[in-house]
């Protein structure tokens, strides 16, 4: 194992001996931050990957979700109670996945989102729970604040940093419901991820 | 035959029999046409989209010039996180490691995410032959695997079938026999077929869209969620990555996520990125394997004008604005990768004597080069492996000529003029041999570039 590793580092060696280590100043050229509206821009690109979109005062941010699900719903630790109408039936981490695979909905949270893109955002922080939380459910509710839009991929990564290097969270990506296009490139939403996403804005 | 290779046939002779398939051609013009379309209006959409493929271009270079130390670095986070980092020279290296950690988990069976570099190197015959099932969990790679069929396009890999072949698949293999040709019930049934074995699958086997040296975060992109699936629900992961996956810094997938999904599928971001930097007590794998492969890529790296090719980010955008492919489709490359970068990543992966007809498999209209969202000079790329192809030793030179001259367009330009002076000069001298059966190109008066110029003016 260790023959395989120094002689591959040793071949990277050689084939890059007297090219300079670094060529060019670090790339800055693209943008980092957005202009205009970014809540409003979310709104419209999220909706644009056909999940629905709420925007919504946060103190009714329980009716919607009332209006939005029935039955039982998946709860991460640290969501807020204020965000759960009477009319569910909360089941609190932890859960095992075959339980996941038969609750009628799941709602959580979010790190942040990219308005630019029409993405949420999770790192496993307060009220987003494990990863298969969001993933095994059919349904997913995503609570989005107003203020943790921010605009453009950049801004994004960037807010990011310190939850990967610090404690090396997982993050997960989510624009839209899950979908394919395998077939003659016809979208088709659901296959493994959540078939349905809602996203409400809270502000 | 070797890894990357599907089929020894040369390019010209298994381009003309998938020529002859109808079927394939209609819906490979349909589906490049219909990527090509949503490309230009996503990329539209960034102003700074020169200038992200720059910032694309200069760090997968400047990467490149310390490569061995953003390996180290790689494996140094990984493995403070607690994953274990293996490295493999080959195939075969790769394929044994793998197969030794699934057998140390009783694993019978494992579930894959949709991954280039394990069909590279043949990881499921391998498992196989070890009695461990491996599952492909994307639904194309799924189509595949029950037809005995393999891939003929880097994004949509059984594009070159339609709804009612896949129908017809279903029924006979996973699905009932009332089901219709309808995508959201062929979809459904390759969700009801995959989650029972996504829920009880012990190891998930994944490759790597990039692999970040700073944090030791692998990072996967997909749309359907079956890749979240494999990386989150079992106990062990087993990640397959080359050693050209690597990003320096973190902040670099700032530029990647932007390139990458309106390069490939044409989408502001694709449905859904996973990122994880190690095993996380109470989520996801509890053991987490690297595997780091080199299969042919220091090679690669050693030559100085190929080595771009290694830049690769497996968009597929060459491979939709190829008028080479849109005809002939993925098959006639007989490799992996097909398309415009795999007639330049195959031939030096393997070898150029493997596979010496695929750099010829192109018109050099440079239309990959211009959608590359790393600027993967890929015609250069081609006429310079074409100089190294074994063939008569003029045409080498010729091809090598023509390589230093594409290397640089005032070059390019002054040669271009040259020609037309020159007409006909060609049938004496060194290249007569390959004249005498072979119409010399006429030379235009005036050059694109010149006329173009001079419109401009």
């Amino acid at each position: 194992m260790t023959a395989a590793r120094e002689e591959i580092l040793g071949a990277v060696r050689e084939a890059m001996r007297g090219a300079s280590p670094e060529y060019g100043p670090r790339p800055s050229g693209y943008h980092v931050a957005g202009q205009g509206d970014a809540v409003a821009l979310f709104a419209e690109r999220v909706a644009e990957y056909r999940a629905s979109v709420v925007r919504a005062a946060e103190h009714d941010v329980a009716s919607v979700v009332e209006r939005l699900v029935t039955g039982t719903l998946a709860v991460p630790d640290g969501l807020p109670g204020a965000w759960l109408p009477a009319t569910v039936e909360p089941v609190r981490e932890p859960i095992g996945v075959d339980v996941l695979d038969r609750v009628d909905a799941v709602i959580t949270g979010c790190a942040l989102a990219i308005a630019e893109t029409g993405t949420i955002v999770l790192d496993a922080g307060p009220a987003q729970g494990a990863r298969a939380l969001t993933l095994v459910p059919d349904h997913h509710l995503c609570i989005v604040h107003a203020s943790q839009v921010v605009h453009s991929v950049p801004e994004a990564i960037r807010a990011l940093g310190a939850a990967v290097r610090e404690r090396r969270a997982p993050i997960t990506f989510i624009s839209g419901p899950s979908a394919t296009s395998d077939i003659e490139l016809e979208r088709v939403e659901g296959v493994h991820g959540p078939r349905r996403l809602d996203v409400i804005v809270a502000e | 035959m070797s890894a990357a290779r599907r089929s020894s046939a040369s390019f010209p002779s298994a381009a003309r029999v998938e020529l002859g398939r109808t079927q394939l051609r209609r819906n490979l013009g349909h589906a490049t046409a219909t990527i090509r379309r949503k490309r230009l209006a996503t990329v539209g959409e960034l102003a700074d989209w020169e200038e992200l493929r720059e910032a694309g271009r200069v760090i997968k270079d400047r990467t490149m010039r310390s490569l061995d130390r953003h390996l180290e670095e790689f494996e140094r986070a990984f493995t403070a996180a607690g994953g274990e980092v293996h490295w493999a020279r080959d195939a075969d290296e790769a394929n044994a490691i793998t197969v030794a950690i699934a057998l140390r988990h009783g694993a019978t069976e494992v579930v894959k995410v949709k991954s280039l570099t394990t069909d590279e190197i043949g990881l499921n015959d391998a498992l196989a032959a070890a009695g461990v099932d491996a599952i492909e969990t994307d639904f194309a790679e799924l189509i595949l695997q029950l037809d005995g069929d393999w891939s003929s396009h880097i994004l949509v890999p059984a594009i070159h079938r339609n709804r009612t072949e896949i129908r017809d698949l279903f029924r006979r293999t996973i699905g009932d026999a009332e089901l219709t040709d309808d995508p959201s019930q062929l979809a459904e049934t390759a969700r009801r077929h995959l989650r029972e074995r996504f829920l009880r699958a012990r190891v998930g086997i994944s490759g790597a869209n990039f692999a970040v040296a700073e944090t030791g975060s692998l990072v996967v992109l997909e749309s359907e969620g079956n890749g979240r699936m494999c990386t989150t629900l079992p106990n062990v992961l087993i990640s397959v990555v080359g050693i050209e996956k690597l990003v320096p810094r973190w902040e670099d997938l700032e530029v990647f996520l932007q390139l990458l999904p309106r390069s490939s599928t044409g989408e502001r971001m694709n449905p859904y990125t996973s990122v994880w930097s190690g095993p996380v007590e109470g989520d996801g794998p509890r053991e987490m394997h690297v595997i780091l492969l080199d299969n042919g890529r220091t090679r690669v790296l050693a030559d100085a004008v190929g080595r771009q090719a290694l830049h690769c980010i497996r968009c597929s955008a060459c491979l939709n604005v190829c008028p080479v492919y849109e005809r002939t489709g993925g098959h006639a490359y007989g490799s992996i990768y097909p398309g415009p970068i795999g007639a330049i990543l195959t031939p030096q992966l393997e070898g150029i004597d493997h596979a010496p007809s695929l750099p010829f498999a192109s018109s050099l209209c440079g239309a990959c080069e211009e959608a590359c969202p790393v600027k993967i000079e890929i015609p250069r790329v081609l006429v310079h492996l074409r100089g190294k192809a074994p063939k008569p030793r003029a045409e080498r030179r010729a091809f090598a000529a023509l390589a230093w001259a594409f290397a640089d367009r005032r070059r390019y330009e002054r040669g271009q003029r040259l020609a037309r002076l020159g007409r006909g000069l060609g049938r004496l001298g060194p290249l007569r041999g390959w004249t005498a059966s072979r119409e010399l190109p006429q030379v235009p008066d005036t050059s694109f570039r010149d006329w173009w110029r001079d419109r401009g003016a």
